[in-house]
């Protein structure tokens, strides 16, 4: 099965003509157990099956929120990718979707939306403003999310296209088919309070 | 300029000279520059005399001229609905005594203006109801639009002073 693709890992029932071709050619394990078991590590299949069901937290607070409309709707469908349903309550969200500038006032809302959110749990960094401040560089604009929450993917740009939206989605998915258990819990967010 | 002179300016003179400084009316666009003290009973003038009525504020802001004296400025734009007449107002305010009148009971729409002009600029309106931030968290100190706060001035509440 192609890696990284949905069936990885996993031993799945096989359609008529697979089963016509790859009888007799099995080995081992899988002989005696034929279709009626699936084989994978217990990581894999877990990080298989979270990759395609992110329940995204929209953190939206500027205009690149429009932007996440075009996405979320029929003409990109971010249902394509598995991460259909934006729950408005973090602790039913693993996706934090930070989309739009985030003002110094609006910066310890973010950390405790963060710290509420259950584990597992990822953050995406929705257009530049999320990612760096944006040109944004004064005394109201927090100069990057990651000063405070850990980011797992950027997406820069004023606002991203949709492309780069879902190039950084895949990319988080290839990231979270890879994560071990022991990746797990993160805790807090490593600023909760200012030194 | 005095045949062109637009109505508004012209009113304004006669009723008030010892409270206009200046006026002037560039390419249509009349501004009158008035004495702080008498900004509140100019506002009421301009909302009901009858061939005026002045009756939308439109805008309420400051302006920090920096090495001037007077330094600030806060500038009113006023627009008449019934006579399709625009003016714009403005009030020298010195650093020394920072202050001037709300205009609320003129025009309660100037409420949020006016805390704003508080919040960044540091005008004092005397008799507002509610003078506090707007835009701003209240642990912030200084008012960021006046030119002589510095331009790296961050005061985050959470996290690094980036």
């Amino acid at each position: 099965m192609e890696k990284g693709g949905t069936g990885m890992g996993i031993n799945i029932a096989m359609s008529n003509e697979q089963r016509a071709m790859g009888a007799g050619q099995e080995e081992g394990i899988e002989k005696v157990l034929g279709n009626s078991v699936l084989l994978t590590k217990l990581d894999e299949i877990i990080g298989w099956g979270r990759k395609y069901s992110f329940f995204l937290y929209p953190f939206i607070t500027a205009c690149c929120g429009m932007e996440f409309m075009s996405l979320a709707g029929p003409r990109y469908d971010l249902d394509r990718f598995g991460s259909a349903l934006p729950r408005f309550s973090p602790r039913q969200a693993d996706l934090l979707m930070v989309v739009g500038t985030i003002s110094h006032k609006q910066a310890p809302i973010l950390v405790k939306v963060y710290n509420q959110m259950t584990e597992p749990k990822w953050v995406f960094s929705f257009g530049v403003c999320a990612t760096s401040g944006g040109f944004y560089d004064n005394y109201a604009t927090v100069q990057g999310i990651d000063t405070l929450i850990p980011v797992d993917v950027y997406v820069p740009g004023c606002p991203p296209r949709p492309e780069m939206v879902i190039d950084g989605l895949l990319k988080l998915q290839q990231k979270v088919a890879k994560e071990r258990w022991s990746d797990w819990p993160r805790g807090e967010a490593p600023v909760t309070k200012n030194k | 300029m005095t045949a062109m002179e637009s109505i508004t300016l012209k009113k304004l003179k006669e009723r008030f000279p010892d409270s206009i400084i200046d006026t002037h009316s560039f390419r249509g666009d009349d501004t009158a520059i008035v004495k702080k003290e008498d900004i509140l009973k100019i506002c009421k003038f301009l909302r009901d005399d009858n061939e005026l009525l002045y009756n939308f504020m439109m805008d309420l802001t400051a302006v920090d001229y920096y090495g001037r004296e007077p330094r600030f400025e806060v500038v009113y734009h006023l627009y008449s609905l019934k006579y399709n007449m625009r003016v714009r107002i403005k009030v020298p305010v010195p650093e020394s005594d920072c202050t001037t009148d709300s205009i609320i009971p003129v025009w309660i729409g100037a409420d949020w203006f006016e805390r704003e002009a508080y919040d960044l600029y540091g005008i004092i309106f005397k008799g507002h109801p509610n003078l506090k931030r707007i835009l701003l968290y209240e642990e912030f100190e200084g008012h960021p639009l006046r030119k002589d706060y510095p331009v790296r001035g961050r005061q985050p509440l959470i996290g690094p002073k980036n």
